[in-house]
């Protein structure tokens, strides 16, 4: 699990508490043209730094369909044009690691490893710089709460997308199944939502933009279970 | 004035507004003040025009001042301004003189409204040297840099520096711009009214109007740059590109530009576009007045495309409004345009006049093409460079300067 600090998203009474989330950026002043720089940076860089280049990009102005599911991947692919490397970075997840320590020296690991497979690796410079950046999430209490499940339909329909990030992304660092909060809320209370759960983990938010997730999320809790 | 806010809601979507007001509940009665050079003229002017009221709408107190000066001040920022974007230009003692010494009396013009707020934000050069007079100061100062400053003239930037290093963080449109700084950068990109005269909607007809003093062909495609007679935005190369292209096929080239109360080579730059342009009557070369929004507006609309082929530039809010209008943009691969513009998605990136002139005539060829990237730079410019997007990160960054908690990458605000 990567250390966070822990938001109750449940009440007392058992509510599911909507926050949402507002991103700023900071530029960190480091940047690589080589894989070598590309290691060296991760090895100095600030946690916050790590972590938002696998998440980030849902936050930051892209229109593309991401080829690849994170930053790192995704100039190693365009601007190396080292596709190898670029598939192995792409199912790196940060779930994966206990810590943001280990999760920043696996990334590490898999550079290392291309960079004695291939000598071309050791020289290959782009010609657009990858730049290290952090964000800092300021999370706030919309002071809505969703009491019942028929609730989530309308309630994620009204959901900012950082609301949507917050609940449905970022909750993966803090849920103790690494889960969204949405999954987490609905197991930890009666009713059998096995199923529904299930269908929550098909949407894959590293190939969706937040309004696609919204949108995907409220059909989902609209279609209507037997449960429900 | 809460349906002022609200109208935003209309556009950008009703949880954004939601979103806006959450987070300012923080910020209720907090002091900002703006500064920069001018409220005529140049981008930073059109974006404070709007996020002044705006934060006073949310229950901010915000307020907006200008630094001003004599021919010598704006000779020596202009050089200031030329030479942080790379131009090898000399500015003498003299000049740094003066700037340093209007600075100072800015400072103590405006000594307790800047001493005592809780936020100020410089913007850009001009005000820079202003925190070095007023050194008990009871908030957190930024540094705003709208320019591109990726590879600056190294004497300037050293200069400047100097003034910069004291202000609290500093606030880039990009990384790429940002500087070895002993505080924290921030990146904010800039954004556009869509409510204001410049942005908001115009029917066919009122286009029309609007542009019937200029002559234009109907049926003839049209190119259009909206840009100061500067030579960044190569308004030469433009015009090189319409001439490659007009030997193929028919079109049109409007270049509409003004002046900005703080820029005096305007006018050397338009005479040499009035050259090169000759006494084509297809080239139409128009100094328009700073307050002519509409008139851009409808020039916007009446477009087929978009040109933006600067070889410097800050971010590009040229580029913006015209993918607001639902435009596909050739633009020169230089600093914030590469944000804004996707190769075969909202336009093309080109780094010459034949780059340019090869992308006009594929789009000229491809009507449905034009269509379908004008319609996803309209949808790419909702999400991501409304006026409301900026104000929502202006709000996320004042709460993290108050709460001093920078380095933290969770900043969690508690509802009483």
């Amino acid at each position: 699990m990567i250390q966070g600090k822990n938001r109750p998203v449940k009440t007392s009474d058992e509510s599911l508490r909507v926050f949402d989330c507002a991103p700023v950026f900071i530029a960190t002043g480091i940047h690589a043209f080589t894989l070598r720089e590309l290691i060296e940076g991760l090895r100095v860089v600030h946690p916050g730094s790590v972590q938002h280049h696998f998440w980030g990009r849902l936050l930051r102005p892209v229109i593309d369909e991401p080829e690849y599911s994170n930053d790192f991947a995704g100039w190693t692919g365009r601007e190396l044009r080292d596709k190898v490397l670029a598939e192995r970075l792409s199912v790196i997840y940060p779930t994966d690691f206990t810590n943001v320590e280990e999760f920043r020296h696996g990334i590490i690991d898999i550079i290392e490893n291309r960079l004695d497979e291939d000598l071309i690796s050791h020289t290959a410079m782009a010609r657009q710089p990858f730049h290290f950046l952090r964000s800092q999430l300021v999370v706030f209490d919309t002071g809505t709460r969703i009491g019942d499940r028929s609730e989530l339909a309308d309630a994620v329909k009204g959901m900012s997308e950082g609301s949507i990030f917050y609940h449905f992304v970022e909750a993966r660092r803090r849920t103790e199944k690494r889960c969204d909060d949405f999954s987490a809320w609905l197991e930890s209370n009666s009713g059998d939502y096995h199923r529904l759960c299930v269908d929550l983990t098909a949407i894959d938010p590293y190939f969706s933009s937040l309004c696609e997730i919204r949108d995907r999320l409220e059909n989902l809790f609209r279609q209507g279970w037997p449960q429900l | 004035m809460s349906q002022f806010l609200d109208r935003y809601g209309e556009i950008a979507g009703k949880d954004v507004i939601r979103q806006l007001r959450l987070l300012a509940r923080e910020l209720e009665g907090v002091r900002v003040v703006h500064v920069n050079s001018t409220k005529e003229g140049g981008g930073v002017a059109e974006i404070l025009h709007k996020m002044i009221p705006l934060k006073q709408d949310l229950g901010i107190d915000a307020s907006w001042e200008t630094i001003t000066g004599d021919a010598a001040f704006y000779q020596c920022t202009k050089a200031m301004h030329n030479t942080l974007q790379g131009d090898k230009t000399i500015i003498t003692e003299e000049l740094l003189h003066v700037y340093e010494e209007t600075n100072r009396k800015f400072a103590d013009q405006m000594h307790e409204t800047l001493a005592e707020a809780d936020i100020v934000i410089i913007h850009d050069p001009q005000p820079a040297a202003t925190i070095r007079h007023i050194p008990h100061r009871k908030g957190r100062w930024v540094w705003r840099c709208h320019i591109d400053i990726s590879r600056p003239q190294r004497s300037v930037w050293n200069y400047l520096r100097e003034h910069v290093a004291a202000y609290d963080s500093s606030i880039f449109s990009m990384q790429r711009f940002s500087q070895r700084l002993p505080h924290i950068q921030y990146l904010i990109p800039p954004s556009i009214d869509p409510l204001s005269e410049k942005n908001m909607d115009l029917s066919a007809q009122e286009v029309l109007e609007e542009i019937s003093p200029f002559n234009l062909i109907p049926d003839i495609p049209l190119l259009l740059q909206v840009s100061r007679y500067d030579w960044f935005k190569d308004p030469i190369g433009v015009i090189k590109a319409y001439k490659m292209v007009r030997k193929l096929t028919p079109v049109q080239l409007v270049l509409a530009g003004g002046s900005a109360s703080d820029d005096p080579e305007g006018e050397a730059v338009l005479e040499e576009v009035r050259r090169a342009a000759g006494e084509d009557p297809d080239i139409h070369v128009l100094q328009l007045p700073s307050d002519a929004h509409r008139t851009i507006n409808a020039l916007q609309r009446r477009a087929d495309i978009i040109i933006q082929k600067s070889t410097k530039e800050g971010f590009g809010l040229t580029v913006t409004e015209g993918m607001w209008k639902g435009k596909p943009v050739i633009g020169g691969e230089v600093g914030g345009i590469r944000l804004q513009v996707m190769d075969h998605r909202t336009g093309f990136l080109v780094n010459s006049p034949e780059g340019a002139a090869l992308r006009i005539r594929y789009l000229l060829h491809r009507p449905d093409v034009r269509l379908q990237m004008g319609h996803q730079a309209r949808e790419f410019v909702r999400e991501n460079f409304l006026l409301t997007r900026h104000l929502r990160d202006y709000l996320a960054l004042m709460v993290s300067l108050l709460k001093g908690k920078e380095q933290d990458p969770y900043l969690e605000i508690h509802v009483p």
